[in-house]
């Protein structure tokens, strides 16, 4: 832990560095412009001060993006409608609840290409194409389907969080609930184990590691799902709403605090799977 | 073809195989892996196993377990088809890898086939106590298998096969991965387990000197097809303390297997 904070720093460090720099170069032309009309001619310090300052740049720098950040989560109340809280917490509940139904069908389709020959032979293709759907070509179908049959608001959104978070799981429990070794499996059947039995006390058990690196690309694939949904609702509130508003007005600093802020999310969320994976591997042995 | 069957003569057969064939059909073509094989284990036997790798004994054994199918003849166990027995839970076996649970304790892990067995909580502490006891790794109970030597969790696989208290034991090697001393002194307390016990063991190995100190009859197999060429009936008496392995009958009974399997070596 401690040693990778170096690293780590460094890396942000550069980042930063040409993020600054590609704000000069992307904002320059305004400025340029800018200066032009005004009839005046631009010294190299003020062109970048003009290039880091700019209501609407092409790129916002870091620091305005901060600002933007800070002024909209500690000092807005979090029931603000003007709160990037609030929308956070919006695109966080439909986020949670895509990702426990797309876990929960994820198990419950793998449990089913385990135990039974014929949806081994038939689900795990389907499941497959499903993904190769773009997921933008069907978001606004499904919003659009279910808000005609008067279902709207969270529920929509978490589905295709759902169609997006399945896919990892039912890839990684397939391959947890078949890694108990042939041996293991015959051990079981010495003892005259009935299915449930051998699924409780070996399969699943052993299926754990894979469980929770699923997880963590479920959890991610969720949050996009989440914010994809967003888009086409003309949603008033979440992140996707905040992205979508923000580009409407060309407001690049509400897009990029709002990019930012899902991007905590997400880093927050993975963390704490992350986090429970430790805790349960290592009581179980098995990390 | 050695179709004749090596018969016990004192007790009744528990195992029983007559004419066993299995042939595995692979990509490169059928494997026969048992052909012809007839032997009866009497009630109280130890029986080991020996033979060059690929000779069938794990498949013989695994026959007996009802975890592999035979092409021909057949195969009781307590007088039932290897299924029924198995369902009846006649018999314990042993992998020759451990195979504990790393999720479990040792005692989880012995507990683990009593809990499928529906055996009552305090009746499933009871054995793990005596089991654990009986392997000497009493105080390990709640100790997970990473914390044990690779001896040490052989001896908990063998209390979890003793757990349930079957009267017949099949072991697939199951001290092969061990070094020389530990493996003395588990063969030492295998015997005695057996001794206390009267328990009937089938027993894979690859050593002659394991095979001749802990068996009352030592069955030499060959390969291609994989068959029986020799059952060794001993003369060494059921009290075996470790230096019986330096005395002539000792020495003699080693020989004898020893010429068994190179004469099934011969004739390949
Ligand atoms: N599931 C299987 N499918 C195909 N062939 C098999 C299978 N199991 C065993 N065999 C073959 O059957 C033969 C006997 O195998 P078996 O495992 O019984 O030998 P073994 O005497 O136990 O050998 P070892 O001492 O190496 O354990 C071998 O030639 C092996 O390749
Ligand atoms: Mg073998």
């Amino acid at each position: 832990m401690r040693r990778s904070v170096v690293p780590v720093l460094t890396v942000v460090g550069f980042l930063l560095l040409f993020w600054y720099a590609a704000a000069v170069w992307l904002n320059a032309p305004w400025a340029y412009n800018k200066a032009q009309r005004a009839g005046e001619t631009l010294s190299f310090s003020q062109v970048v001060a003009d290039t880091w300052s700019q209501k609407k740049p092409r790129l916002p720098a870091p620091h305005q993006v901060a600002r933007e950040v800070w002024e909209t989560t500690a000092q807005k109340a979090v029931t603000s409608k003007r709160s990037l809280i609030y929308h956070a917490g919006v695109t966080l509940s439909a986020t949670l609840l895509g990702f426990v139904l797309g876990t929960g069908l994820g198990i419950l389709l793998a449990v089913g290409i385990v135990y039974n020959r014929t949806m081994d032979m038939s689900v795990m293709p389907w499941v497959i194409a499903s993904q190769t759907i773009p997921i933008l070509a069907i978001a606004p179908m499904i919003i659009v389907v279910l808000n005609a049959v008067g279902i709207s608001g969270l529920l929509p959104k978490a589905m295709i969080s759902m169609y997006l978070s399945f896919f990892p799981v039912v890839v990684g429990m397939v391959k947890g609930l078949r890694s108990p070794e042939a041996m293991q499996l015959d051990q079981m059947r010495t003892w005259h184990a009935s299915r449930g039995q051998t699924f409780w006390k070996l399969r699943l058990p052993s299926s754990m590691p894979y469980l929770f690196t699923s997880l963590k690309i479920a959890m991610a694939a969720s949050l996009v799902g989440a914010i994809v949904g967003e888009l086409p609702t003309g949603a008033v509130a979440g992140l996707g709403a905040r992205l979508l508003a923000g580009s409407y007005y060309g407001q690049t600093v509400q897009i990029w605090s709002a990019l930012v802020m899902a991007a905590v999310l997400a880093a927050c969320l993975v963390g704490i799977i992350g986090l429970l994976q430790r805790v349960m591997l290592r009581r179980m042995g098995m990390s | 073809m050695p179709a004749e069957h090596h018969g016990s003569v004192s007790a009744e057969p528990v195992i029983s195989a007559r004419n066993l064939d299995l042939t595995f059909q692979t990509n490169d073509g059928p494997i026969h892996a048992l052909k012809g094989v007839s032997l009866d284990i009497g009630k109280g036997d130890f029986v080991s196993f020996i033979g060059p790798s690929g000779c069938g004994k794990t498949t013989f054994l695994r026959c007996m377990a009802d975890l592999e199918q035979p092409t021909g003849g057949t195969v009781t166990v307590n007088g039932m088809t290897p299924e029924e027995a198995r369902k009846s839970r006649a018999y314990g076996y042993v992998f020759q890898a451990a195979g504990l649970y790393p999720w479990r304790t040792i005692g989880g892990n012995i507990r683990l086939p009593l809990e499928i067995m529906g055996i009552s909580k305090a009746e499933q502490d009871a054995r793990v106590a005596r089991v654990l006891e009986l392997v000497e790794l009493s105080g390990f109970e709640k100790k997970f298998p990473w914390q044990l030597s690779g001896g040490m969790q052989q001896r908990a696989s063998i209390a979890r096969a003793l757990g349930f208290d079957a009267d017949i034991l099949l072991m697939d090697e199951p001290f092969g991965a061990l070094d020389e001393i530990v493996r003395d002194h588990l063969n030492e307390q295998l015997l005695k387990l057996w001794d206390r016990t009267g328990k009937t063991i089938a027993f894979v190995t690859h050593s002659i000197p394991e095979a001749v100190y802990l068996s009352t009859r030592i069955v030499v197999m060959s390969p291609r097809p994989g068959r029986i060429t020799d059952v060794i009936d001993s003369p060494l008496p059921r009290e075996r303390p470790l230096d019986i392995r330096e005395t002539p009958e000792f020495l003699e009974v080693a020989h004898r297997v020893r010429e068994g399997l190179r004469a099934g070596h011969g004739d390949v």
